[in-house]
């Protein structure tokens, strides 16, 4: 069993320890969120996601008040993007700069979570057949285990 | 503390006098993408809410399908609204009827 892939460090921060060929995998999502994020259709469905409609039944006021967050929130995201793909071979990053992965590291979850159509009883099985769902599916796992980890770290 | 005596003033009726403001609530929905934990660690963070508490919250969006995370003026649930989109959970607002 390998240790946790990060950990808070004893001289403030945390201490990151994700093998060069996850670093790897990990160094495709800025692009990939970034892309989404400036260049994609606002009818896309993962992009929906990220910006939800904020009044329950009321979608003149939804509207009025995406058009009022929208900008700031993108900026946030891409903030988060650059800070972790600046850090992406760090062996040590600052509160920060773990923060910016985990907001980067949930946006392409819910990104891969909307297009996969995942279910909470979601298994492998169900992509069986489906190479490109099956690799994604398998990013989505993993994504998971490392966010996971970041937010235990961060609760630490 | 000093003790006064009760004064009797004449009592609005009628609950839109009682709250001048309807206040309104602001609810995070299911979904099946945004781990437990993340969500437990957002509550706590964004409302500064006890694991206690944010961990009881959780299981209601979890097993009930929704729950009521914040309260307060218009103003104030379009900002926990925004910051609940910004950390990926699937809020929305309305008038607490």
């Amino acid at each position: 069993m390998r240790g946790a892939p990060v950990k808070r460090s004893r001289r403030g921060g945390f201490d990151l320890r994700i093998p060069t060929a996850e670093r790897e995998v990990l160094g495709a999502i800025p692009e990939m969120l970034r892309a989404l994020l400036v260049d994609g259709d606002a009818a896309d469905p993962a992009l929906q996601r990220l910006y939800p409609k904020a009044f329950t039944d009321d979608e003149d006021a939804s509207a009025e008040f995406h058009d009022i967050t929208h900008d700031e929130l993108l900026e946030q995201r891409l903030a988060a993007i650059d800070t972790m793909e600046r850090t992406l071979r760090s062996d040590h990053l600052t509160e920060d700069e773990l923060l910016a992965w985990l907001a980067a590291l949930n946006d392409v979850r819910l990104v891969l979570g909307v297009r996969l159509a995942v279910t909470e009883e979601a298994t492998v099985a169900d992509f069986a057949g489906d190479p490109e769902a099956e690799r994604a599916y398998e990013l989505y796992r993993y994504l998971s285990y490392l966010e996971e980890h970041v937010v235990d770290a961060l609760s630490s | 503390m000093a003790q006064t005596a009760p004064v009797e003033t004449e009592r609005p009726v009628g609950d839109e006098d009682v709250v001048p403001d309807v206040p309104w609530i602001v609810i995070v929905w299911n979904d099946p993408i945004n781990l437990m934990s993340y969500v437990v660690y957002v509550f706590q963070k964004l409302f500064g809410y006890p694991r206690e508490k944010a961990t009881r919250l959780m299981l209601d969006v979890h097993h009930k399908g929704r729950a009521v995370v914040s309260t307060g003026p218009r103003e104030r649930c379009e900002f926990d609204v925004s910051r609940l989109h910004a950390h990926g959970l699937w809020a929305t607002m309305q008038k607490d009827r």
